[in-house]
């Protein structure tokens, strides 16, 4: 491989790197476009030709926003959510992770099995009955439907099963013979083991609930419970000629997202990739 | 294992010599290994069997009823789904989820992969490239729909501007036009999906042997050669994952084009999964809406088991 590139070599990678760009630039289109709407005039948002750089820069959005819309509920609701759920999933996903994982006893592959199944069966497909029990049980219209909603899915519990199988079963059968319970071996030794499963787990469950918008659509009818999906959705709605105070409500309901994103980027990539690789 | 067992058995065997020391102390182990197994997973299971499981199986019963907001549910046999046969909305949400789902399956898969061996490329910058790709896919649904509405406009937004320097007369009118609402929701699923499947790809990519490239290279194939030869059957089970996910995603695809279009102009952009939440959240028919969700159900579980059978025939 010491053998000097060709020149058709280096062309070949001259034009990756153009593609490259050229694809990222695509990509981010859509984002650049409505940063620099936000911090327009409404007036100024679609002009022929685009324009680019806003002129003035009216910063006075992301202030106004706070007065049009309400913001602060919206974002109080969805943490409380987001916080709640996340706990929960990642709780009861490590927990039930380790009797997949670490343990063996009857029943335990054909139990994995339904929850592969279900997998393959989407939630709209099944939406109504849930939504006629959790009415039932009088939680329609509060915060418990949505955290009951997400709060025990199967995608915790493969995440975390498929990290606890490349931790290697002599670690809990030493503790095990140093007289640990089953509890204190998952407790112990396995959790802080799997430090980067767990962060996986929650960035992308924070996520998923923080953009979550089906779920609330259909449970939070009570403006005092709307997330901030919902409360934007709204906001499009009442005020469909504000392009520029959209835009900006659009970019405040993405930087947490794009905050929590660019900080554990890599545990993101690798919960995905584990999950993904061994299907 | 192995040791614990036999400690145990010795000091039971010791303290109750009256009785056979094998067979109970290894039976009582294994219950209560199961026991706390069971209290494990039980936990997220409870969750799990009651808010999914039970939903699932309580819907092919209602799917047999005539139950809506007049009255409680009465037994009604396959009605709801004569009824389907008949019904043009249904027809219509049908058709298109088929034309969403086998346009945005190929066109997810292709591109994805191809970012994926862009990025396999060992370029300088790659790092940030995949932090832009996947980028899309954690923006929430509303804040993408309602950017790309805007770039979509089909009078001053940017994208018609920008193919207005190319193309003469007669733009697309994207959201607002019967025939181009669909492939603007396929262009914006595609591009918002597209990062997900990429990361797949790219951990599926490091499986693959260096040395066969190598070898590959020596015998003289040239770089599609090895890509179909060498790279392709190398990743077949990720293509096999990948495909199964972005199947099912694109046939339940639905808070998209909730956003976007809301199925319209008219019905062109109406799925399936739109037309359960019509039937059941809109107009209450939760009967009717089920026998929808049923077939939307169906069509996720065939599609499945067909890819997991044609990958089990590919393997053996």
């Amino acid at each position: 491989m010491t053998a000097r590139p060709s020149a058709l070599q280096r062309s070949g990678r001259v034009l990756l790197y153009v593609v490259m760009v050229a694809a990222a630039a695509g990509i981010m289109l859509p984002f650049a476009w409505m940063v620099i709407s936000s911090l327009k005039q409404n007036n100024q948002v679609f002009t022929a030709p685009v324009e680019w750089v806003p002129d003035p820069v009216v910063w006075r959005n992301y202030l106004d926003i706070w007065v049009r819309a309400d913001m602060v509920t919206w974002v109080r609701n969805t943490l409380v959510l987001s916080v709640a759920v996340t706990a929960l999933q990642v709780l009861t996903g490590s927990f039930a992770a380790y009797g997949f994982a670490k343990m063996r006893f009857p029943g335990r592959d054909a139990l994995f099995l339904l929850y592969i199944g279900t997998i393959a069966v989407p939630w709209q497909s099944y939406m109504i009955p849930q939504f006629q029990m959790i009415s039932s049980w009088g939680l329609n219209n509060t915060l418990w439907a949505i955290m009951l909603l997400q709060a025990f899915g199967a995608f915790g519990v493969f995440l975390m099963k498929q990290y606890y199988e490349s931790i290697p079963d002599s670690l809990s059968e030493a503790a095990r013979i140093d007289g640990l319970s089953e509890y204190g071996i998952w407790w112990r030794i396995i959790m802080p083991l799997s430090v980067p499963a767990l962060a996986s787990l929650t960035i992308i469950t924070f996520v998923s609930t923080w953009n979550d918008y089906l779920g609330p659509l259909i449970y939070l009818r009570d403006r005092s419970l709307w997330t901030i999906q919902l409360g934007l959705q709204s906001f499009i709605g009442e005020y469909n000629a504000e392009h520029a105070l959209i835009m900006t409500g659009s970019v405040l309901s993405v930087l947490p997202i794009a905050l929590i994103f660019l900080l554990g980027q890599r545990y993101f990539v690798e919960g995905i990739a584990t999950t993904g690789v061994k299907g | 294992m192995a040791t614990p067992v036999a400690q145990e058995q010795r000091t039971l065997g010791f303290t109750e010599p009256g009785r056979p020391p094998l067979r109970t102390p290894r039976t009582s182990l294994k219950l209560r290994n199961a026991l706390i197994g069971w209290t494990f997973i039980l936990p997220n299971f409870l969750g799990f069997a009651v808010l999914t499981l039970t939903p699932v199986i309580t819907l092919f019963y209602i799917s047999l009823t005539s139950w809506n907001i007049f009255g409680a549910a009465k037994w009604v046999g396959l009605a709801n789904f004569e009824r389907l046969i008949g019904d043009k909305s249904f027809h219509t949400a049908l058709g298109n989820t088929f034309y969403y789902a086998l346009v945005h399956i190929p066109v997810t898969i292709v591109v994805s992969l191809g970012l994926a061996l862009l990025l396999n490329q060992k370029l300088r910058g790659a790092a940030f490239f995949r932090t832009v790709a996947f980028f899309p896919y954690i923006t929430s649904i509303v804040a993408v729909a309602v950017v790309w509405n805007m770039l979509f406009s089909p009078e001053y937004g940017p994208i018609n501007q920008f193919l207005s320097l190319f193309v003469e007369g007669d733009l697309p009118g994207w959201t607002v036009s019967k025939d181009w609402a669909m492939p603007a929701v396929i262009i914006v699923g595609t591009w918002k999906d597209m990062g997900y499947y990429m990361l797949l790809f790219l951990a599926g990519l490091q499986t693959v042997p260096g040395e066969l490239h190598e070898a590959a290279r020596i015998d003289g194939a040239n770089t599609w050669q090895r890509f179909w030869n060498v790279t392709l059957p190398c990743l077949r089970p990720t293509m096999f994952f990948v495909t199964v996910m972005v199947t099912i995603q694109s046939f339940k695809v639905f808070d998209l084009i909730l956003v976007m279009t809301d199925g319209g102009p008219g019905q062109a952009t109406l799925v399936l999964s739109q037309y359960i939440y019509q039937k059941g959240f809109e107009q209450f028919e939760f009967g009717y809406a089920s026998s929808v969700a049923v077939v939307l159900f169906l069509i996720c579980i065939l599609v499945t088991v067909v890819q997991f059978l044609y990958n089990k025939r590919k393997e053996a």
